[in-house]
C-alpha cells in the first residue's frame, strides 16, 4: 500500500476546485487549503485498518436493479420541466456556448 | 393548544373538539409570534396550510378522514422537493427555486391530509452539524436563543421545542434527525435505511441519506413513520416491505414494562470526549431501564472509532458526485461572468458564488479522495471499513436487541463557536455516524437536562436493519418512565419565547 499523502497544498486545491468547476477566489484557497488539511490528516489513517481480504461495502444493504412494466405513464409537461431554468429558447434550456474559440 | 401533541390532536380532530382549521391557524400564529426569534422557517405557506385544512375538515364532516393524522399540520425541511412552495436545501444556488414536484414524502403527507406549514432552515445541502451553514442565517436553540440547535436539521427540531409545528420531518446522513433531536430535547427517528422513499429528498450522500419523523414524542414519530415509510418504485433503493407496527409498539412500550429486553451499551461510543451531565443522564436512564426489567450487557463495537474516518470519505465523494448536478444550465442560479464566457466559466462562476464554504470543503475533499491515485487509499479503505462497522453491528446485535449510547457528546454549543474549525464540528455526530454506513435504524429521545448547563441531553437506541418497531417499543418504555419520574414532559420546561403559550 503506498503512503496517503496527509497534507494537501494550495495548489492542489485550485486544481481539485478546477476538477470540481468551481472557481475559488485567492482568499478561499487560503482559508479553505489548511483546514482541508487538518480534515484529510484525520481521516488518512483509513488506509491502514482493513485487511485487504475485507469485501468493500457500497450500500448498507444489498442493491439489485429495479425495472418496471415499459408502458407510457403520465410526466413533466415540457412548461414543467422548464420552469426552473434561468434561461429558455423555443421549449428548450438555453445553455451558453459549449465550445472555445479553437 | 400549540403545546399538545400530534396524537393529541388527532384525537381532539376526531372527538369534533377542535378544527384543522383552527388547528392550523395557531399554529401560523405561533409562528408569527416566535420564528423572528427562532428562525426555523424558511418559508411559510399559511395560504396553503390554511387550504389543506378547510379540506381535512371538510373529509372529517364527511366521515372520511384520510389517515390517523387528518388535519394535523406538519413542518417539512428544505431538502425535499414541495411543488408550488420554494424549495433551496438552504443554498443560494437554488435560491427561489419552486419545484415542479413533490417528493414521494410530501406526496404521502398530501394524501395523509397534513397541512404543511412551510419549509424548515438547515445546513447547506445538510451539511453540519448547527444549521449555521445555512445561506439564510442560523436558526437558534428555542432553550438558549445563543445557541445552535444541531444540524444539519437544526430548523425542524427547533420547530417542533418552540411548538411552532406538533410535527415535522427531517432527512439524516450522518445525525441531522438525531443530533438535532438531542439537543433541542426531541424525538428524531432514522428509519432504516430504504424504508422511506428518497424520491425527491435532494441527494447529498445517497448511500446514506433517510428522511424520517422529528416530533415531540415517542408516539408521534411512529404516528408520522407509518405514513411516509413504505415501498416507493420511484426510488430504485426502497425496501419492499410494509411501514407498520410502530404505532402498536409505541403503545406497547408506553406500558413501562422492559422485562426480558436485552440492552447493549456500545464501549466505544461513550467515557472521553462525553460531557459529564450527558453522561449522568445516560447512566441515570440505563438504571431506569433495569428497574423496569431490561437486562444491560456491554457491547463493543471496535471499528466504530474509525466510523467517522470513513464518514468523512464516503460522504464528499458521494456528495462531491451529486452536487455535479447544480451546473446552472437547467434550473438554480446562474451567474454570468463578464464578455463572452463559455458554459464552463458559467459553471465555475455560478458554483462559487451559490456554495458556502462547507459545500465547497466537502466537495473538494470528495473530488480528492476519488481521484486516481488516491482512490484505493481513501475511498476503496473506507467502503472496506464500512463492511467492518456492518459486521460490528451483526456481532453486538446477537447479544442485545437494541443499542444505546448518548446521542451526541456534548449538549447544544453557542453559535459561532465551532464555525470555522470543520473538525471539532464533525465530532458532533461521532455517536450517529455508525448507524448510517450500516443502514440501521435509530432514534434519539430526550434524557434530561444536563448538570452544568440545563440543556437536553439525548439518548440513541439502535435496532437492526427492518426492525424500527423495537425503537418504539423500547423508546416509548424509556420516555414514559422518565416522563414519570419528572412528573411531566422535558419540552414543557422550554423556556418562554417571545409570544403568549
Amino acid at each position: 500500500m503506498s503512503a496517503t499523502p496527509t497534507a494537501i497544498t494550495r495548489e492542489q486545491v485550485r486544481h481539485l476546485a478546477d476538477l470540481a468547476r468551481i472557481d475559488l477566489e485567492d482568499a478561499e484557497l487560503d482559508h479553505l487549503a489548511p483546514q482541508l488539511s487538518v480534515i484529510l490528516e484525520s481521516v488518512a489513517s483509513i488506509s491502514a485498518i482493513a485487511a485487504d481480504d475485507i469485501e468493500p461495502t457500497s450500500h448498507a444493504l444489498p442493491l439489485t436493479n429495479v425495472f418496471r412494466d415499459d408502458v407510457v405513464v403520465p410526466s413533466l409537461s415540457a412548461a414543467a420541466a422548464l420552469s426552473g431554468a434561468p434561461q429558455v429558447e423555443e421549449q428548450r434550456f438555453a445553455v451558453p456556448k459549449i465550445l472555445g474559440e479553437e | 393548544m400549540i403545546t399538545r401533541s400530534a396524537a393529541q390532536l388527532a384525537a381532539a380532530l376526531e372527538s369534533g373538539e377542535t378544527t384543522s382549521a383552527q388547528v392550523t391557524e395557531a399554529f401560523l400564529n405561533r409562528i408569527g409570534a416566535v420564528d423572528g426569534d427562532v428562525h426555523a422557517f424558511l418559508q411559510v405557506d399559511s395560504d396553503g396550510a390554511m387550504a389543506a385544512a378547510a379540506a381535512s375538515d371538510a373529509r372529517r364532516a364527511a366521515g372520511a378522514p384520510a389517515s390517523a393524522l387528518d388535519g394535523v399540520p406538519i413542518a417539512v425541511k428544505d431538502v425535499l422537493a414541495t411543488q408550488g412552495i420554494a424549495t433551496t436545501c438552504g443554498s443560494k444556488i437554488l435560491q427561489g427555486w419552486v419545484p415542479p414536484y413533490d417528493a414521494t414524502v410530501v406526496a404521502r403527507l398530501k394524501a395523509a391530509g397534513l397541512p404543511i406549514l412551510g419549509k424548515t432552515n438547515m445546513d447547506e445541502f445538510a451539511m453540519g452539524s448547527s444549521t449555521e451553514h445555512s445561506a439564510y442565517g442560523p436558526t437558534r436553540n428555542p432553550w438558549d436563543l445563543d445557541r445552535i440547535p444541531g444540524g444539519s436539521g437544526g430548523g425542524s427540531a427547533a420547530a417542533i421545542a418552540a411548538f411552532e409545528a406538533p410535527l415535522a420531518i427531517g432527512s439524516d446522513t450522518g445525525g441531522s434527525i438525531r443530533q438535532p433531536g438531542a439537543v433541542t430535547g426531541t424525538v428524531g427517528v432514522k428509519p432504516t435505511y430504504g424504508g422511506v422513499s428518497r424520491y425527491g429528498l435532494i441527494a447529498m450522500a445517497n448511500s446514506l441519506d433517510q428522511a424520517g419523523p422529528v416530533t415531540g414524542s415517542v408516539l408521534d414519530a411512529a404516528l408520522l413513520h407509518e405514513v411516509i415509510g413504505g415501498h416507493d418504485p420511484l426510488d430504485s433503493t426502497s425496501i419492499n416491505a410494509p411501514a407498520t407496527g410502530f404505532v402498536e409498539a409505541a403503545k406497547q412500550g408506553a406500558n413501562g414494562d422492559l422485562s426480558g429486553v436485552k440492552i447493549g451499551v456500545i464501549t466505544e461510543l461513550g467515557g472521553e470526549g462525553y460531557q459529564a451531565g450527558v453522561l449522568a443522564r445516560f447512566n441515570e436512564s440505563l438504571e431506569v431501564m433495569v428497574a423496569a426489567g431490561a437486562q444491560i450487557v456491554e457491547v463493543s463495537c471496535p471499528s466504530f472509532v474509525h466510523a467517522l474516518a470513513a464518514y468523512y470519505l464516503i460522504m464528499p465523494s458521494e456528495a462531491s458526485s451529486n452536487l455535479a448536478r447544480f451546473d446552472a444550465m437547467r434550473y438554480g442560479l446562474r451567474v454570468t461572468p463578464d464578455g463572452d464566457p463559455s458554459a464552463e466559466d458559467v459553471m465555475r462562476a455560478t458554483r462559487d458564488a451559490g456554495f458556502g464554504d462547507e459545500v465547497k470543503r466537502r466537495i473538494i475533499l470528495g473530488t480528492y479522495a476519488l481521484s486516481s491515485g488516491y482512490y484505493d487509499a481513501y475511498y476503496g479503505s473506507a467502503q472496506k471499513v464500512r463492511t467492518l462497522i456492518s459486521r460490528d453491528f451483526e456481532a453486538a446485535f446477537a447479544q442485545a436487541d437494541v443499542l444505546v449510547s448518548p446521542t451526541a457528546p456534548t449538549t447544544a454549543f453557542k453559535l459561532g463557536e465551532k464555525l470555522d474549525d470543520p473538525l471539532s464540528m464533525y465530532l458532533n455526530d461521532i455517536a450517529t455516524i455508525p448507524a448510517n454506513l450500516a443502514g440501521v435504524p435509530g432514534m434519539s429521545l430526550p434524557c434530561g437536562l444536563a448538570d452544568e448547563d440545563n440543556l437536553p441531553a439525548g439518548f440513541q437506541i439502535l435496532a437492526p436493519a427492518m426492525q424500527d418497531a423495537r425503537l418504539y417499543r423500547v423508546g416509548a418504555a424509556l420516555e414514559s418512565l422518565l416522563t414519570k419520574q419528572w412528573g411531566g414532559r422535558l419540552l414543557d420546561r422550554v423556556p418562554e419565547l417571545g409570544g403568549a403559550r
